[in-house]
């Protein structure tokens, strides 16, 4: 590394990111990566707002076995609305581009991403993406299932299907942007001192999950691609009177959608190492096998997607070597969990909404990771396919996994990113009323599934009533514990207290600067001497 | 840590450039994954189908196939001797080649043309237009063909663009210096786009010969 001569003194009090210029000008071309994560967590709420409209559609038709709110073709749009917003429009892009985007930089004490105009493209990409999909169901919708699966979606399907396509290969390319410029970002923008094994592991995680998305994203649109190409044309790939193999079509998609899940968890695993070090004061356990955990889970992400197919025509050794290949996706699973549970040992913990949301992950996705060794178990799996065991596993992980932790980050860099603090008791009870709320509405669809209640149906035999009413019901509640934020978040940032520049006593970089950081991020930049978590439980918190 | 003091312009730059440097061998990989896709259809179809992918292999215009190799190798030569005339920094001979590159490009895509006019007029177009006799599986292949191909054209076009941008942007009117690096980043760029062709080229040309 060479020496740099000393710059001029800089000047004092900047004016921070949020007031030194406002207007919509001004937010609308930005370079900087704080506004872009602004823009994106506004995006994203309102996305998440749709999906969730579509949610409790189905959930509320659900509450008679006869289905009398929607008939079955409403009810086969809905779900699909619901799959392709709340993957594509809400958990994949959501902690990388908001928290990944607001956060990193600065956690690596950069003064923004590698890329900055490539950052703000990504979102207009994204933009782009949603307004095709929008309009897709606006038109009328897609019955297909966020899965798109051939031939069904190529030749059968009534409906927007190359609208709704085109929009999620466009919104790739977001994911894309974002992936190759958090990769680049941490390997060349790291701070003198910030070495690899320095870093924090929410940039770990955001690391490993830029790596997936660089790399599986493209099967995405190539697979999509080729699925319009048969559907508008009638040239088939897929097709099987011309010779072609629908299954190969579930192959591709499973091989970008399998690492997708990832994308989806391991920025929550990241999020949560953060929440759980700070309230209890203490270092991470095993910080450098945290970080190689989150490194295997990216590399056998891709290894394991053949479990998707366990049912549909794949060989049968196929099907062993990817069951196996599934159980060793729980060994860095279980590593991160057991180093979780270890780090509270002994530690001064305190119970605030952020670390609610992360005890609440840990619990959540303990449960729906064992249910996952469950389903790759190949003879548990021809049982439980298709069912609602399925359903409740994977949102067991997504929602109780992956949102938790979203909700936990938000609460836990909310006064990083406005300079003020919320209301701290309804915070708790947000958070306890949406721990609630998941379990009454996911709990009972393990046993549905269990019983053989299959998804995808606006109908169920009546023996199943209760199960389905109580699930509906924890919905709603679900519904109160994500609306509470948005209001008690709106009054802080107009009349919260001011919470300097590091209310939780956090050791990241990013507490090192003010609250709300200025336009780049620090006045001078940060040398790094020590690890992260440089947390003792025996002092005192703030 | 050498300790030599060192001019932060130069640092500066020497910075900017391996950052983008590595965005473009990032976005390389994603390129090779969105090729990959299509790469493994390829694969199943032809273990699946050898004969069909033999018939279509041979509808193929070798004459044009190999021609169009012997194009990108050579505009390949000249990206890299273009490279090394802006490295030196000798503007005229960076131009000369990167015009070179460009025609040679634009000689690819005229060629490619040409190829799938002719497939137009012999019926080889899949879907329902398809009236070229042979094994039922041969409109898989056509699809892959012009799949892949295609995407490779898209690409080619994009590159020849690049390549424009790169000679408005060393003309000596408008800028000071010679670009060197972004002349590096499209040369990358250029030599992928090159290797794809390299694994298109045989096994849709060579393997049913």
């Amino acid at each position: 590394m060479n020496t740099l001569p000393p710059l001029a003194a800089p000047p004092r009090a900047e004016p921070d990111y949020l007031r030194r210029d406002r207007s919509l000008r001004s937010w609308l071309c930005t370079h900087d990566h704080k506004r872009i994560g602004v823009l994106f967590l506004f995006t994203l709420t309102g996305f998440f707002l749709l999906g969730a409209i579509a949610a409790a559609g189905m959930r509320y038709a659900l509450l008679s076995p006869q289905g009398n709110l929607v008939v079955s073709d409403l009810y086969n749009r809905l779900f699909t609305m619901h799959g392709v917003i709340m993957i594509w429009f809400f958990l994949v892009p959501s902690i990388p581009t908001v928290f990944g985007n607001f956060i990193l930089p600065m956690a690596i004490g950069a003064p923004d991403v590698a890329f900055p105009r490539l950052n703000l493209a990504s979102w207009y990409v994204f933009l782009a993406g949603g307004v095709l999909v929008l309009t897709a169901i606006g038109a009328g919708g897609v019955d297909t299932g966020w899965t798109f699966y051939t031939p069904y979606s190529s030749t059968y399907a009534n409906g927007y299907v190359m609208l709704m396509a085109s929009g999620v290969f466009v919104t790739g390319f977001s994911s894309i942007f974002t992936g190759l410029n958090f990769i680049v970002t941490v390997h060349r923008r790291r701070a003198p001192g910030m070495t690899w094994f320095r870093l924090p592991l929410f940039v770990w995680a955001i690391y490993a999950t830029s790596i997936i998305l660089v790399l599986a994203t493209p099967v995405l649109a190539i697979t999509l691609f080729l699925m319009a190409l048969e559907r508008g044309f009638g040239v088939g790939v897929f097709d099987p009177r011309i010779g072609g193999d629908p299954l190969l079509f579930q192959h591709l998609f499973w091989f970008y959608s399998h690492p997708a899940v990832y994308i989806m968890i391991l920025p929550g695993m990241g999020v949560v190492s953060e929440l759980l070090t700070c309230f209890s004061r203490k270092p991470i356990f095993g910080y450098r096998v945290m970080a190689f955990a989150i490194l295997a889970i990216a590399g056998l992400g891709f290894l394991v997607w053949g479990h998707h197919m366990f049912v549909s025509s794949e060989s049968l050794y196929a099907g062993l070597v990817f069951s196996l290949l599934s159980f060793l996706v729980s060994v860095p699973s279980a590593i991160k969990v057991f180093s979780w549970t270890a780090t509270l040992h002994r530690g001064s913990i305190r119970l605030q909404a952020p670390m609610l949301y992360g005890l609440g992950f840990v619990a959540l996705f303990t449960i729906g990771g064992l249910t996952g060794v469950a389903l790759a178990t190949l003879p548990l799996d021809v049982h439980l396919h298709g069912t609602y065991f399925v359903v409740a596993h994977f949102h067991y992980i997504m929602v109780g996994g992956m949102l938790m932790a979203y909700m936990g980050a938000l609460h836990y860099w909310w006064p990083k990113m406005t300079g003020r603090l919320y209301h701290d008791w309804l915070a708790r009870i947000s958070a306890l009323t949406i721990f609630l709320g998941f379990n009454l509405t996911f709990f009972p669809q393990f046993v549905l599934g269990y019983l053989g209640m299959p998804r995808r149906y606006a109908i169920y035999p009546p023996e199943f009533h209760t199960l389905n009413v109580l699930s509906t019901a924890g919905a709603s509640v679900l519904g109160v514990g994500y609306l509470l934020p948005l209001f008690y978040l709106s009054w802080s940032f107009f009349r919260g207290r001011p919470a300097g520049p590091n209310p939780w006593g956090a050791t990241g970089l990013e507490w090192r600067t003010a609250s709300p950081p200025p336009k780049d991020n620090f006045e001078e930049t940060p040398v790094v001497t020590e690890g992260p978590y440089a947390y003792r439980p025996e002092e005192a918190a703030p | 840590m050498s300790g030599i003091p060192m001019d932060r312009a130069a640092y500066e730059a020497e910075e900017r450039a391996a950052t983008n440097r590595l965005g473009m061998w990032t976005f390389l990989a994603t390129e090779v994954m969105f090729f990959g896709g299509m790469f493994v259809a390829y694969v199943l179809y032809r273990s699946s189908y050898p004969d069909a992918f033999a018939v279509g292999s041979r509808t193929m215009e070798l004459g044009c196939g190999t021609a169009n190799t012997a194009v990108l190798l050579v505009s390949s030569f000249f990206m890299a001797l273009g490279d090394r005339a802006a490295r030196k920094g000798d503007r005229g001979a960076l131009r000369g080649c990167l015009v070179l590159v460009a025609l040679l490009g634009m000689a690819f895509l005229a060629i490619k043309g040409y190829e799938y006019a002719s497939k137009v007029d012999e019926g080889l177009i899949p879907g329902r237009g398809f009236r070229y006799p042979g094994p039922p599986q041969l409109p898989l292949f056509m699809t892959l063909y012009f799949a892949m191909t295609g995407l490779h054209a898209l690409h080619m076009i994009l590159g020849v663009c690049a390549v424009a941008w790169l000679l408005w942007r060393s003309s000596p009117r408008r800028h000071q210096s010679v670009p060197v690096e972004p002349v590096a980043i499209v040369g990358l760029y250029w030599h992928f786009v090159d290797c794809i062709w390299i694994f298109l080229y045989p096994l849709f040309y060579l393997i049913g010969r």
